[in-house]
């Protein structure tokens, strides 16, 4: 069984690419995208762009109480990425140890597997970081 | 036309387990295991990597190195043993992963070790055919050995992704020949979580006769003798049977030790003679002369005569494999039956 399938289907460019939108009128870059400039509204100018994946860490937590399917990932963190184009996102870090993190270190895109629907359901894969190198 | 390699790229997990503690858990005498098979580590994937974001992120490597629109690629073909799904291609979720989609056509290949050379032949002819401007040959594998069996100190995860096309080559491919017969060494048949093998079997009538075999029947075709290579490199299901194979055929030690990265990361599988390919690219120079060839059981050998040019000292990868080797972090037997879902029920999925 895998419930959301259509939303995830379309998430897809999203969560493999980080394909957001910028408005072309007053610059400001939007993930997730958005479909309506907030500053400029009726006259914004939006168009999808693709962020390069790069950022630093903003803000994180570490996660020992996670929720169900996620048990033998603990502990894990969970991170709040500035892009350098701009926008925040929330999103895994991997590859590391809760120790290893630091507000402002450089981290950068991967492709993983979120989670399997079951063992009969379909794989997500999507993005999450880990320190630059 | 010239037809050859545009751009390549690799990725291993970061995660590592020693031989020495494989040995300690099943009562096993590293020292005698370590020199019998040449291995001294091997990769591990981490709970949430599998075929499929290993074949991304080496994919999305080469793409980099390659410099090429993405859209520009019109095949994906991805060799493996492990792809996640039994029905549902990998090579789609390589397609959307670096924004190929939706003007190509994608496959996944199975052929044991040899799917991702495989792949690159393929590539090859649609390339020199015209039918496509780029092709995109991956082989990559997250391999499984039953707990005990001398598989499990080799078995290791990987990939290795390359970009084919007929311009701006940093090597060019002079020539590919094969060597196929029905030969059961090894096999998994549907549904079983681990593969079987006929033991002392796989190596003079399987991977021996193969590889040599298909190593001099491409040298014979093009008038060509093992001191007309700079460097050799072989499938490599341990450190020993490539060293092996390079001897009987006449290599000398050292065409062979700079592609021989077994020792460190262990089988790879699909992505091990790639992989070794990658790691001499890595540093070659203009007219340096490559003869790489690959093993899959059941059986086959593909051989390449491969031709390093200019382009690959102006444009050296950025994210070479030794980077990626020297990248690690040592995981104890526990951690690494719990990363690869040995342990039952320990999975990253939902109930
Ligand atoms: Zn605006």
């Amino acid at each position: 069984m895998s419930e959301g399938l259509a939303i995830h289907w379309r998430l897809i460019p999203q969560r493999y690419n980080l394909v957001g939108t910028e408005c072309l009128k007053c610059g400001e870059k939007f993930f997730p995208p958005r479909q309506l400039c907030p500053n400029c509204r009726r006259v914004g100018e939006i168009r999808e762009v693709k962020f390069s994946g790069e950022g630093e860490i903003y803000s994180y937590t570490v996660i020992h109480t996670p929720p169900e399917g996620f048990e033998f990932m603990k502990p894990y963190a969970m991170g709040v990425i500035k892009l350098i184009e701009g926008p925040f996102l929330t999103a895994q870090l991997v590859d590391c140890k809760p120790e290893d993190l630091e507000i402002g270190k450089r981290v950068e895109l991967v492709f993983r597997k979120i989670i399997a629907d079951g063992s009969s359901g379909i794989i997500r894969y999507g993005y999450k970081f880990k320190l630059k190198d | 036309m010239k037809v050859g390699i545009v751009g390549y790229g690799v990725y291993i997990p970061r995660y590592r387990i020693k031989t020495e503690e494989i040995a300690r858990v099943w009562g096993a005498d590293s020292k005698n295991i370590s020199n019998a098979l040449l291995i001294h580590e091997k990769t591990v994937p981490a709970i949430d990597e599998d075929t499929a974001t290993i074949s991304v992120e080496c994919a999305r490597n080469a793409v980099q190195h390659a410099k090429i629109n993405p859209k520009d690629i019109g095949a994906i073909y991805v060799g493996s043993e492990s792809h996640p799904y039994a029905v549902k291609p990998t090579s789609t979720i390589v397609a959307a992963a670096v924004d190929a989609v939706p003007e190509l056509t994608a496959a996944d290949y199975e052929f044991a070790c040899k799917a991702g050379t495989a792949a690159i032949q393929t590539t090859m002819g649609l390339v020199k055919s015209k039918m496509i401007r780029y092709g995109l040959a991956i082989g990559a594998d997250t391999s499984q050995g039953k707990p005990g069996d001398v598989l499990e100190y080799t078995a290791s995860a990987g990939g290795s992704a390359y970009i084919i096309g007929t311009e701006n080559l940093i090597a060019e491919i002079h020539d590919t020949y094969s060597y196929t017969t029905d030969t059961p060494d090894f096999w998994r048949r549907e549904g079983q979580e681990f593969p079987s093998h006929g033991a002392r079997f796989t190596g003079q009538p399987a991977y021996f006769r193969h590889v040599i075999k298909a190593a001099k029947g491409i040298m014979n075709k093009n008038k060509l003798k093992p001191d007309d290579f700079d460097y050799v490199v072989f499938h490599q299901p341990n450190g020993k049977f490539p060293l092996k194979a390079a001897q009987i055929i006449g290599f000398e030690k050292k065409q062979i030790t700079e592609g021989l990265v077994t020792p460190y990361i262990g089988n790879t599988y699909s992505g091990s003679t790639l992989l070794g390919l990658a790691k001499i690219l890595d540093d070659a120079n203009e007219g340096e002369m490559i003869l790489a060839v690959s093993y899959g059981s059941g059986a086959g050998s593909d051989a390449f005569i491969i031709e390093v040019t200019k382009e690959n000292e102006k444009r050296r990868n950025p994210k070479p494999l030794q980077r990626y080797i020297d990248r690690k972090e040592y995981v104890d037997y526990a951690t690494y039956a719990k990363f690869k879902g040995k342990i039952k029920g320990v999975k990253l999925e939902k109930p």
